[in-house]
């Protein structure tokens, strides 16, 4: 069996097209018949399933995190649990004996039951969010990331999305913005990573500290640049600069936009997307060769 | 006062708003708290007065001259972090959450345990008073304690200089970094654009701002590139009874403005869009 391919579509800076990147590539190779998958790792924010409406649901699972339960009879208020938790998650006052977790900032790493000798620690489940399984065709699924409002790492439930992907032959990572731990979690999996930026100050700036971070991780990677012609030269020239490739450029236009705001995909309208879309592809397939064989 | 501008969704305007609502002020603290992707810096090249070590976390090293690879650390790691490859115990560095627990349990004290220390806040001043902003070093990962470090420095700084306002430019989704962002501040303005995704993900960010009970209210930018589902999300924010504060126009003249290193406001002070913007910062002060 061949390896999978594992693509991250990513952008430091938010709402410069991810989105509309991966729900369109999926969408023309599922439809070109494909073994493909495209897992939306943004789980604060999950949106392909707003464009990508064809999918019949086949599951959806909870993605829970371990959080201990004190009992308060078994304690002898030593303290060690709280000096084991490197989050402060557990508050702790020997004198007026208090000690209270602090679930929303737990990490569920278990050192608090490690270090409670008087067997006053279970576990209990935390709801962190749900992983749905989104059916296409036999071959092709999008897997959506979503984490219960009010959670603060989304990590955990990327992660299992992620995992639902495996035994695709393609995967696309629809990568959550930024470069913090959700950023890191996502493409550390992918094996290539298209970076989506926007011509400006702003988007450069972004792009550079993406690149940095990608560097640091042995990642190769390429650009799209979306909504060309607004903004200025200062993406192209660094792009030129250090000899990056630029995968594709998508012109501003106010009809893309307007397509985009109602839910619309470019490749289910015009076949001059479809091609462009296919470039992207092969491009994208050249280039991952080039890196990872 | 303290008002952040938080939106859910990417790249729907918050940082040129906060940048407009910046530069109406003769005096504020501007702190940038999307510490992922800062960029307010480049718009008012502030003059950095002072630089701050933030220790954004730990991770485990092993020392091979201690190890004996008795795996008793991978069998305890609960992010998969720990792995054993041709008899050598390795930790994998992007996974390790740095919880510490391998380096309480390893029986030979083999784990050593170093602060992440590469991320730092700025202080400095800009026209329009002082700014504060972080940078999160590649490949370290708590933007919510960075974001935290952020907001403390900006209320010292206006303290101790008597500037009565802060305004936090926040970062994308719902998250620890946007939570870190909002928490106490008195208003919250959830900027939003009229697409799918925009609404969608408003949805979300509104309850996260009901559920900490703040001071809600929403701008809908770019308006005019979809009119109806504008209507629907004024819809929505009348339903939640939340105020919407201002409709602006799709306007090229914001990029220009950014292009050129100033607020719309202050690049084209009698633009439609401009007026649009003064309006609603007025509503607050």
């Amino acid at each position: 069996m061949t390896k999978p391919m594992k693509i991250a579509i990513a952008s430091g800076k938010g709402g410069t097209g991810k989105t509309f990147i991966s729900t369109n590539l999926y969408n023309l190779l599922q439809k070109k018949g494909l073994n493909v998958a495209l897992v939306d790792c943004d789980a604060e924010e999950p949106n392909a399933r707003l464009f990508l409406t064809e999918g019949i649901l086949k599951s959806s699972r909870e993605v829970n995190q371990k959080v201990p339960v004190i009992d308060e009879s078994k304690c002898t208020y030593c303290g060690k649990c709280a000096e084991y938790c490197n989050y402060n998650a557990i508050f702790f006052l020997k004198e007026p004996k208090i000690v209270n977790v602090l679930e929303e900032i737990c990490h569920g790493c278990g050192a608090c039951s490690v270090a409670c000798s008087y067997g006053a620690i279970t576990e209990k489940d935390d709801l962190l969010g749900h992983v749905s399984n989104f059916e296409f065709s036999n071959k092709s699924a999008l897997i959506e990331s979503r984490t219960r409002v009010g959670v603060y790492s989304s990590v955990n439930v990327l992660k299992a999305a992620i995992k639902e992907a495996s035994g695709f032959d393609l995967v696309l990572f629809d990568a959550p913005p930024g470069i913090g731990c959700p950023f890191i979690q996502t493409v550390a999996q992918a094996d290539y990573v298209v970076l989506v930026t926007e011509p400006t100050p702003y988007g450069l700036s972004d792009l550079k500290q993406s690149i940095e971070t990608l560097k640091g991780m042995d990642k190769p990677y390429g650009v799209i640049v979306n909504r060309a012609g607004l903004g200025n030269d200062v993406v192209y020239d660094y792009l030129k600069k250090e000899n990056i490739p630029l995968l594709m450029s998508i012109p501003f236009d106010k009809n893309i936009a307007v397509s985009y705001s109602k839910g619309e995909l470019l490749t289910d309208q015009d076949s001059k997307w479809k091609e462009k879309f296919s470039e992207l592809f092969n491009k994208v397939k050249e280039e991952y060769g080039n890196s990872n064989n | 006062m303290e008002i952040a501008i938080i939106s859910g969704k990417g790249g729907t305007g918050k940082s040129s708003i906060s940048a407009a609502f910046a530069t109406l002020q003769k005096e504020v603290v501007l702190a940038d708290c999307d510490v992922d992707a800062a960029n307010l810096f480049l718009l008012f090249n502030p003059v950095c007065e002072e630089e701050q070590v933030v220790i954004s976390g730990q991770k485990a090293v092993i020392d091979y001259d201690k190890c004996i690879a008795c795996g008793e650390c991978i069998d305890y790691c609960r992010f998969d972090a720990i792995v054993e490859e041709n008899n050598r115990v390795k930790i994998i560095e992007t996974f390790c959450d740095g919880c510490l627990l391998c380096s309480r349990i390893c029986p030979q004290e083999a784990i050593d345990i170093v602060d992440e220390d590469k991320s730092r806040i700025y202080a400095g001043s800009f026209k329009n008073g002082r700014m504060v902003y972080g940078r999160l070093a590649p490949g370290e990962e708590n933007t919510g304690k960075i974001v935290s470090k952020v907001r403390d420095k900006a209320k010292q700084i206006a303290k101790e200089s008597g500037i009565k306002d802060i305004i936090i430019d926040g970062p994308p989704g719902i998250g620890c970094s946007a939570i870190s962002s909002i928490t106490g501040v008195d208003a919250v303005v959830v900027v939003t654009e009229p697409t799918l995704s925009g609404l969608h993900d408003l949805k979300r960010t509104l309850e996260i701002t009901s559920g900490f009970k703040l001071l809600t209210s929403v701008i809908i930018n770019k308006y005019d590139i979809n009119e109806e589902m504008s209507s629907k999300i004024e819809e929505y924010c009348a339903q939640k009874n939340i105020e919407v504060v201002g409709k602006y126009p799709f306007d090229p003249l914001v990029v220009e403005a950014m292009v050129n290193c100033q607020s719309i406001t202050d690049f084209a002070p009698d633009a439609e869009i401009s007026k649009l913007i003064k309006n609603s910062y007025l509503k607050f002060s």
